[in-house]
């Protein structure tokens, strides 16, 4: 058997089982990716609601529509994962969580203070 | 040292610094716009365009926008290096990201100065 390191496509990924550091690892990756994305959405937004106080309220007014409250709030749990993560990893940066335990605690306490947060938000924005 | 092409400083320890600055920057920018956001409830345009105009804001947000693009870059550029094998493809991409967040760094000067 080969000790060489091996690369694992992203196909058969799924059949692995991760472990909770993992799981906020790549969570953490997904939400960034998604932000990436959402840059060109929110220099478009901000953009227009700085045009006029008509223009504002046009931003405004479609905030309301079901499609778009959806779009923002995917957007703002995706910020407020990728905040609590990352605020874990600059932690973990100064010594912290470094351990097979306690890592495994803060990885599932960010999962848990995200996933509440971003139900509260949602049932805000509803 | 061989650096790496695409790295936004061609430097792992420098890149590790940028990323590690520019997630601080961000989350200050983030809190302070959730704060005016809650204290000045509900923002209506002149509240808000009256943030925007101000000069420290400007420099502020110059530099929120500045620390997103290249956490963005060195974010996805870890993506990329991490999960596309074919290094032709890979500089593609890596080269598509650079245009755009070059695009949205020169849009979103135009927004806080002339917006």
């Amino acid at each position: 058997m080969s000790h060489r390191p091996r690369n694992i496509g992203l196909g058969s990924l799924i059949h692995y089982r991760f472990p909770l550091t993992a799981i906020a690892s790549i969570l953490h990756r997904i939400s960034g990716l998604l932000l990436f994305i959402s840059i060109p959405f929110v220099l478009w937004v901000l953009d227009i609601s700085l045009r006029s106080s008509f223009d504002f309220h046009r931003v405004v007014m479609h905030f309301d529509a079901p499609i778009c409250t959806f779009f923002i709030w995917a957007f703002l749990s995706a910020l407020i994962y990728h905040f609590i993560a990352g605020v874990k990893h600059l932690l973990m940066d100064i010594g912290f969580f470094e351990e097979k335990l306690s890592g495994k605690v803060a990885s599932g306490i960010v999962i848990l203070l995200a996933i509440v947060l971003i139900v509260l938000l949602g049932w805000w924005m509803l | 040292m061989i650096g790496s092409v695409t790295g936004l400083t061609r430097n792992g320890v420098k890149d590790f610094w940028v990323q590690r600055i520019s997630a601080i920057i961000l989350a200050v920018y983030v809190l302070f716009l959730l704060g005016f956001l809650i204290s000045h409830s509900p923002v209506n345009f002149a509240i808000w365009k009256n943030l925007f105009v101000c000069t420290w804001m400007r420099i502020f947000s110059l530099l929120a926008l500045l620390s997103l693009l290249g956490h963005a870059w060195i974010g996805v550029w870890t993506i990329f290096t991490d999960y596309v094998t074919c290094a032709v493809l890979r500089g593609i991409l890596q080269i598509a990201v650079v245009i755009v967040l070059f695009f949205c760094l020169l849009w979103g000067i135009h927004i806080l100065w002339w917006g």
